[in-house]
């Protein structure tokens, strides 16, 4: 039986999912390093965002919901900073 | 076919066209960063094989440390090249190399394919005298690798001194016992301090519980040392903190602290139970936990001063 909090899971997945799939098409089809850095740094924070939101409720325990979203906030933290240091990369590599 | 037997197959390919990708890219550092994608999907593999101990250990160090390690090798010899007039080998040298490459290939092929259907192992002995000698410890690999094979693991971490004791001699004489030259960064940038200040800190309670939590489920000193030690490479890199004098007392007994303990403890078992190695059952885990611990501050030392590299700056 599907209940009201599978569906949420279902649907948080499936548009996490379909974020990874936009990031992985820029990345691919975008034209220039800082316009892909930008697909990939945008599209994978929301859509792992998106499933660690969707698996919150079928985690065992608490602390498993909780070491979701640490693992969440960690990807966020090392995605940005790293498109921040890749960025200044690309732009020194320029001048 | 069930779609995870699916998924398995299509990581193993993955495995292996990451793998070609990488011998065969003729650039540098796209070979770096292949060799890096290689890990983490290796580390995928050994999850999907129950095997979350060496999952970890993959990740951080064939991902992360050795990731580092090559970046910054490749950058030095980028740096040479400009320098030393290129010697080309010559074609029979060539085909010398290649051959021996593939004669070393077709040797460990032919040996997983020349494998019996039950290979000779050690594991199920290995595994029932872990549960009596490692009394009190609940993760199986961290028993065996404490109890069962106390030498290998202890000679492992000696492999990684000898390691830096290399790095440090190709030093010139003249910057003998100087500090390392400083990471990559000329001066502080914002963003790599924010993720410094913010990431360090939990990265090394991170790496603390997981060789607190090795004792008992997957973990370990290998593991949580790895990881600390990625903490202070990014506090290096961020120049929060400057890399220490090669000649600094406490970053050499750091260094030699874990196979110190380790020796002591094991020449200790030789007196109180009575062979080498052997520890009383009583104290298993306080002893094994005690090693572990400067097992941990060794690794953490000892891998950062690998990517730091050899000490250029004159003393004083």
């Amino acid at each position: 039986m599907i209940t009201l909090l599978d569906l949420f899971s279902i649907a948080a997945i499936s548009a996490g999912t379909f974020f990874f799939f936009a990031g992985t098409v820029g990345l691919l089809r975008f034209p220039d390093s800082l316009t892909r850095l930008h697909a990939l740094a945008k599209a994978d924070n929301l859509g792992l965002g998106l499933v660690a939101l969707g698996l919150l409720p079928r985690a065992d325990s608490a602390l498993s919901a909780l070491k979701l979203i640490v693992i969440w906030v960690l990807v966020l933290l090392s995605g940005a900073s790293s498109a921040q240091l890749i960025g200044r990369a690309l732009r020194r590599g320029r001048k | 076919m069930s779609l995870l037997a699916f998924l398995d197959i299509l990581l193993a390919l993955l495995v292996v066209a990451v793998a070609v990708w990488t011998i065969v890219a003729r650039d540098l550092f796209a070979a770096v960063v292949g060799y890096v994608a290689y890990g983490l999907l290796l580390a995928f593999v050994w999850i999907r094989l129950y095997a979350p101990d060496v999952a970890l250990t993959e990740a951080a160090v064939g991902g992360g440390v050795t990731g580092v390690l090559l970046i910054t090798a490749g950058k030095r010899l980028g740096a040479l090249k400009n320098v030393a007039p290129e010697a080309q080998p010559g074609f029979a040298f060539r085909l010398l190399a290649g051959a021996l490459a593939a004669l070393v290939a077709g040797a460990i092929g032919a040996a997983i394919l020349m494998l019996p259907e039950q290979p000779p192992s050690l594991a199920p002995e290995a595994a029932a005298a872990a549960s009596t000698a490692g009394a009190g410890l609940g993760n199986p690999i961290t028993a065996v690798l404490m109890s069962y094979r106390s030498f290998d693991t202890m000679l492992e971490k000696i492999v990684l001194i000898l390691a830096v004791v290399g790095v440090w001699s190709v030093g010139s004489d003249k910057a003998w016992g100087g500090a390392p030259a400083p990471f990559r960064q000329s001066k502080p940038y914002a963003p790599m301090v924010f993720l410094a200040q913010m990431l360090a800190p939990i990265g090394v309670l991170i790496g603390i519980h997981m060789f607190w939590t090795g004792a008992n489920a997957p973990g370990g000193a290998f593991q949580g040392g790895a990881l600390l030690a990625a903490m202070w490479m990014v506090i290096m890199m961020a120049r929060l903190v400057e890399p220490p004098r090669v000649d600094a007392q406490w970053l050499r007994l750091a260094l030699v602290a874990g196979p110190a303990v380790f020796l002591i403890s094991g020449i200790a078992g030789e007196v109180a139970a009575g062979s080498f190695f052997a520890y009383p059952p009583s104290l298993a885990k306080p002893i094994i936990l005690l090693i572990e611990a400067f097992m941990l501050l060794s690794i953490a030392a000892a891998l950062p001063m690998l990517v730091a590299g050899p000490p250029n700056e004159g003393p004083g």
